[in-house]
């Protein structure tokens, strides 16, 4: 599903972020990406989404080189994977409803179809009570699952998460990864970035640790 | 198709919904476009009406020839009908020429207080129709050699200074409307840019959620071409407005040379280009815009 060999990442300025890098990650896995901050988690994860090329190796993502990908074919990469960004990146000037269909929107679906596929998802992480509500009324655990939501909605395959569960307290973290969990049972490749050492532990799944851009055993 | 033809609609509707949340800008845009525009429609309608008007004299290429005193008439006769470019030739003696200007209306008391007839024999000619200004210039000037001719004038020589008029009365018309529309696609360049800064976060995270660039820049399109259309449409309306209230004083100079002229409007066809050229320059406006700030 994920295919990293010999991956460098080396940014304008001569900062190495990733070095030598080599990891596969089989359809239906669940994984949790960790390191110190700095450790190269969020570049690792730009690179899948064709967000950031890799200097040298290759990136596998579907079957598709990323280095390789034409600027053209990049939109048709990401709507098959679900994206969970740091920042959420919500949009505060609609509701929490238009943010889940803003993916649905890019591809021109029947309308009928797109509402149900919005509601299911909303459904699915336990905000569809709130769909008329404007992301910013929403608490800091809602607002992750919001933007969960909206990574699903177009029912990808691969869903790439970037420290989902930063700045909230444990029972909404707990509530996250169960989400989470649940998309893994119904067969989604997982790959979630966390330096939470509580979670990684208490789930036990496989673990890529990153020290300083390279992967440790 | 269908999915193309839902996201085009579905482009135009988020464009409409700009415009309408942003109510008192896009009215705005469309004043300055429409303003901008109506100077050159209003340039058109009127060039439009005065050559209805001068059509309607006849562009009979005649000339005048008069003669010196002593002047050798059947000689003269001779050579002139012996040239293809004279159609009809009409001797007009001194003294006929002196009936004429004095049967002529407000004149016979001038003529009451002349001593003696002042005026030459004249030959009235017709160049062959279809004799454009060229040909006609180059007549006179062999009549003006001939012997015995005193002066040769071009009659229709003030329809052709007209149409010359009128031409560069078009080509200032046509500068006019190049910077106006210059000036337009600069207004909807600036628009679009501007829309495009307000909903950057939007555009990110669209591409990062794998929306294709044409999906992100169609609404810009829309935009830019609803604001020129809007402002096209604005235009037809000020000219509209500016005839109704121009026409009763035209019509009443118009009466007092008994004519019953009046300042017509542009015809639907020139009425629609004008909707549909405004409309492109938005929507050129819109490109040069969404080339630069959206990549």
């Amino acid at each position: 599903m994920i295919n990293f060999s010999a991956v460098s990442k080396r940014y304008p300025g001569g900062q190495d972020a990733l070095r030598g890098v080599s990891f596969a990650l089989e359809s239906g896995e669940f994984a949790f990406l960790t390191g110190h901050s700095g450790a190269g988690k969020s570049t690792l994860l730009k690179l899948i989404p064709a967000i950031e090329r890799p200097t040298s190796g290759s990136v596998v993502v579907n079957g598709q080189n990323i280095g390789a990908l034409k600027r053209s074919a990049v939109p048709y990469l990401r709507r098959n994977l679900g994206l969970v960004f740091q920042d959420q990146k919500l949009l505060f000037d609609r509701s929490v409803y238009d943010n889940v269909m803003l993916p649905l929107s890019f591809s021109g679906q029947r309308p009928r179809e797109a509402a149900r596929r919005v509601r299911a998802a909303l459904d699915k992480v336990g905000l569809l009570a709130r769909e008329r509500a404007n992301p910013v009324q929403l608490s800091g655990g809602e607002q992750q699952r919001l933007a969960i939501a909206r990574a699903v909605v177009n029912r990808p395959a691969i869903l790439v998460a970037d420290e989902p569960t930063a700045n909230l307290d444990a029972q909404s973290a707990a509530h996250i990864i169960d989400i989470f969990v649940s998309f893994h049972q119904v067969g989604v490749t997982l790959l979630i970035a966390t330096h939470d050492q509580t979670l990684i532990e208490r789930y036990g799944k496989r673990v890529l640790r990153l020290a300083e851009g390279k992967l440790a055993a | 198709m269908i999915a193309w033809l839902r996201q085009h609609r579905d482009a135009c509707a988020r464009a409409l919904g700009k415009l309408a949340a942003q109510r008192a800008a896009t009215l705005l845009n469309a004043v300055v476009i429409g303003v901008a525009l109506s100077l050159p429609a209003g340039g058109y309608v009127l060039l439009a009406n005065l050559q209805g008007v001068a059509q309607r004299f006849s562009f009979e290429p005649q000339l005048s020839m008069f003669l010196k005193p002593g002047a050798k008439r059947g000689e003269l006769e001779f050579r002139l009908r012996a040239d293809a470019r004279i159609a009809q030739l009409r001797f007009v003696s001194r003294e006929e020429a002196l009936k004429e200007l004095r049967e002529a209306e407000g004149l016979a008391d001038v003529v009451a207080a002349l001593e003696h007839n002042p005026l030459p024999d004249a030959f009235v000619l017709r160049a062959t129709t279809g004799s454009d200004a060229a040909t006609l210039e180059a007549l006179a000037t062999r009549l003006r050699a001939l012997p015995g001719v005193a002066q040769v004038q071009v009659d229709s020589a003030w329809a052709q200074r007209l149409g010359a008029l009128a031409k560069i009365g078009r080509l200032a018309l046509a500068a006019l409307a190049a910077l106006l529309a210059a000036g337009l696609v600069a207004v909807t360049f600036n628009t679009i840019r501007l829309q495009i800064l307000t909903q950057r976060d939007e555009i990110e995270v669209s591409q990062l959620l794998g929306a294709t660039d044409a999906f992100v820049r169609r609404p810009f399109f829309y935009l830019g071409l609803l604001q020129g259309l809007a402002g096209g449409v604005l235009a037809l309306g000020i000219l509209w407005g500016a005839l109704v209230i121009l026409n009763p004083g035209v019509r009443e100079l118009a009466q007092a040379y008994g004519s019953s002229f009046q300042l017509a409007f542009l015809s639907g066809t020139a009425a629609l280009a004008l909707a549909v050229f405004s409309a492109l320059l938005g929507w050129a406006g819109a490109l040069l815009s969404v080339s630069r700030y959206l990549r």
